[in-house]
């Protein structure tokens, strides 16, 4: 992933830095609060919210099962359609492919709509190596690029900057990187909505190239579909003349109907709307190819695997293959609550991040290691997800396999992440909360589609809370080296049939 | 072997032992509110452009051209840019405003556009539950950077035609070959502390117009 996260501490050790700054846990109490409430309301409308989760949910468990199928199919459709796809097996080669596709326009910067899969590669970085500077175009993401900061929220990157940070780094910064902010800048949202604004006009009138992902890409057209509020998006996807959009394999979606599903549930789970402000479709160059002077003449889909694959193999990993990048499952998270999205050294931070970081990247590193354990495993990330990942049964899983593996760095990283937990009893309690109102939402069985097959061999794993402060008891009790020395060290949450009482409904 | 059979491989490999998933099943709802009330389905598409900041009008076919008029005035709009195939009997009444037109031998650029104050358009369709208006480039609506660069966009939307209540019954309506633009209030942004902003990127003000 992104080099800027290279040398991250792990979960614990940032989780302990975050939690010490108060206005770090003020922003995010009050950011994370506020979007919950709204959120609830706006899945409350649809009366069918089961019914779509479902069809969601069975939607990419198919098309996962057959992805090389719909891939193909993608691939045939977009190049038909004028656009040109490029193959990227990593980070490295996706950067490669883009800097050069960069660099043959003859141009030294591209303007940028928000994307997780750049973050992923390290797309910024690799692009200034290789002389070209990208601006990125999102409010959030400007703030973060402005202030030399990493993005701390899959959907709000900014979110642990007060107004107040936000004007400072405005007043200082945007000098450097272009038009200066206006003089007598003052902290309210709209004024500093329009200073971005004055700020990027003139970017986005010069730019020639523009760097997107995309929410969707739907086999049978060759369609691409991205989703945002501010109007960035728009300009990106229009006004350049070259358009490179770099997606993970796992974006697609077999039919263009299958978009009723995910635009019902996307904006509500994600911003708490009933549709964000603007979504912009476009398949290649357009029915009139590149002659009709509307978007851009040339159109490159990168798709990237970069770790998707391997994930794609592990039969009760590969559930989180389905994930949307809503954004909900952070906004209920109580650890990240408290810690803050920095802490998971990763783009992808929260629950989702918990789960997904370590199956892209592999739990060799100390951070990746603790993140399966950078949860009480409540379960209010999978009441939210809107398709239905069970990234309780996922962390489960992968705290098994880092126990499994040889060594001790991974098993002092699990402690930390316990010991973490354990010394924050608000955030265990909020956990603890949460569990108890969302056990009766817990299948009693594993949820049905690939994982079935899995329950058919194997006892579930354990449910929330219990098991786990059972485990650090144990090991409060002995020293930490004592289970290494002994050879003795037990996974931590090895599956076990639920036991205690509340555990089912 | 190149970077694309090298992915291919490994899905299929990773894939090897997956069972087959269960069948997709859509009992979702059609829609959520009963749709063959048209009325009603107008009604909650103005309801749900206005709770995003969008203004809403409503007028006949013979008010059209006044009630545009009085959108530019109030804007204090001294141009407008119009796209192909918009009626000509719209801005009929706008005067004092200059057309500044779109045509494929001379295309508008964006630096132009960023000079004029208004757009006025048509739509595709709009979709009630979710207050939105989809835009296919189409006639009387016109290259997609027409709707994004000015500061103020009126569109018009043909009530009796142009309605529908719902996603699953606004996509079979579309052509996914044509770039689509779909816009639910204006531009905005909850970067900030999750505080809404209306008006970032794209037009700050979105006037809708809905045609009786």
């Amino acid at each position: 992933m992104s080099s800027a996260y290279l040398g991250m501490p792990a979960f614990p050790q940032a989780a302990k830095a975050a939690t010490q700054d108060a206005r770090l846990r003020a922003n995010l109490r009050r950011a994370t609060h506020t979007i919950r409430d709204k959120r609830a309301r706006a899945v409350g409308e649809l009366d069918d919210w089961a019914a779509l989760r479902e069809a969601g949910r069975r939607i990419k468990d198919q098309t996962l099962r057959h992805l090389d199928v719909y891939l193909l199919q993608l691939e045939e459709r977009v190049t038909s359609a004028g656009g040109t796809v490029h193959w990227a097996a990593d980070a490295a080669e996706a950067n490669r492919i883009v800097a050069e596709l960069v660099r043959a326009t003859g141009e030294s910067e591209v303007v940028k709509v928000k994307s997780m899969a750049t973050q992923e590669i390290g797309l910024n970085e690799a692009l200034a190596e290789a002389g070209v500077t990208a601006y990125e175009t999102d409010l959030a993401e400007l703030i973060v690029q402005l202030g030399d900061d990493l993005p701390s929220h899959i959907l709000v990157p900014a979110i642990h900057r007060n107004r107040g940070e936000i004007r400072d780094i405005f007043v200082e910064r945007m000098a450097r990187w272009g038009r200066p902010a206006p003089e007598g800048l003052t902290d309210r949202p709209a004024d500093l909505a329009e200073a971005a604004r004055l700020h990027l006009r003139e970017k986005f009138l010069r730019a020639k190239v523009a760097v997107s992902g995309a929410n969707f890409m739907i086999a049978e057209t060759g369609t691409l579909v991205v989703v945002e509020s501010e109007g960035n998006g728009r300009m990106c996807l229009t006004l350049p003349q070259t358009l490179i959009s770099v997606v993970g394999i796992e974006k697609v979606l077999p039919t263009w109907q299958d978009l009723e599903v995910f635009l019902q549930f996307l904006p509500r789970s994600s911003t708490a709307e009933r549709m964000n402000p603007y979504t912009t479709m476009w398949t290649g160059l357009g029915p009139g190819g590149a002659a009709d002077g509307d978007g851009p003449r040339a159109f490159h889909l990168v798709l990237l695997d970069n770790g998707r694959t391997d994930t794609l193999a592990d039969e009760i990993g590969r559930q989180v293959l389905r994930c949307i990048r809503c954004s909900a499952c952070l906004n209920v998270c109580p650890v990240y609550e408290r810690a803050g999205g920095h802490a998971y050294g990763s783009p992808y931070p929260g629950p989702i991040g918990a789960v997904l970081t370590p199956q892209l990247r592999g739990t060799g590193s100390e951070v990746d290691a603790s993140l399966p354990f950078a949860s009480s495993l409540c379960g209010a990330c999978y009441e939210v997800c809107p398709v239905a990942i069970d990234i309780p049964e996922v962390l489960v899983h992968l705290r098994e396999q880092v126990a499994a593996q040889p060594g001790h760095a991974a098993e002092r990283a699990a402690m930390r992440a316990a010991t973490w937990l354990f010394e924050h009893p608000a955030a265990l309690a909020a956990a603890e909360r949460t569990a108890s109102a969302t056990r009766a939402l817990h299948p009693r069985t594993l949820p049905l589609g690939p994982a079935g097959a899995w329950t058919q061999a194997r006892d579930l794993p354990r449910l929330p809370a219990e098991p786990f402060r059972t485990w650090w008891k144990r090991h409060r009790a002995e020293p930490p080296a004592a289970p290494q020395s002994t050879g003795t060290s037990q996974p931590p949450t090895t599956p076990q049939p639920p036991t205690t009482p509340e555990s089912t409904p | 072997m190149t970077s694309r059979d090298a992915i291919l491989d490994r899905i299929r490999a990773a894939l090897a032992a997956a069972p087959e998933p269960e069948p997709v099943v859509r009992d979702y709802r059609v829609a959520h509110v009963p749709v063959d009330d048209h009325a009603a389905v107008v009604d909650l598409l103005a309801g749900n452009l206005a709770d995003y900041r969008a203004h809403v009008h409503r007028c006949t076919e013979p008010e059209l051209p006044g009630l545009l008029a009085r959108l530019l005035a109030d804007h204090g709009s001294r141009s407008v840019a119009v796209p192909p195939g918009l009626p000509a009997s719209w801005l009929a009444q706008a005067d004092g405003v200059e057309r500044v037109p779109d045509d494929a031998e001379a295309p508008l650029t964006a630096q132009r556009l960023d000079g004029v104050d208004s757009v006025v358009t048509g739509c595709r369709l709009a979709i009630a539950e979710t207050g939105t208006l989809v835009l296919d480039a189409g006639p009387g609506q016109g290259r997609r950077v027409l709707t994004l660069v000015p500061d103020h966009h009126v569109c018009v939307v043909d009530t009796a035609r142009q309605v529908v209540a719902s996603l699953p019954q606004a996509l079979p309506r579309l052509d996914p070959t044509r770039p689509l633009t779909w816009i639910s209030g204006p531009s905005a942004t909850s970067d900030i502390e999750l505080d809404r902003v209306e008006g970032v990127h794209g037009p700050r003000t979105l006037d809708v117009v809905l045609l009786a």
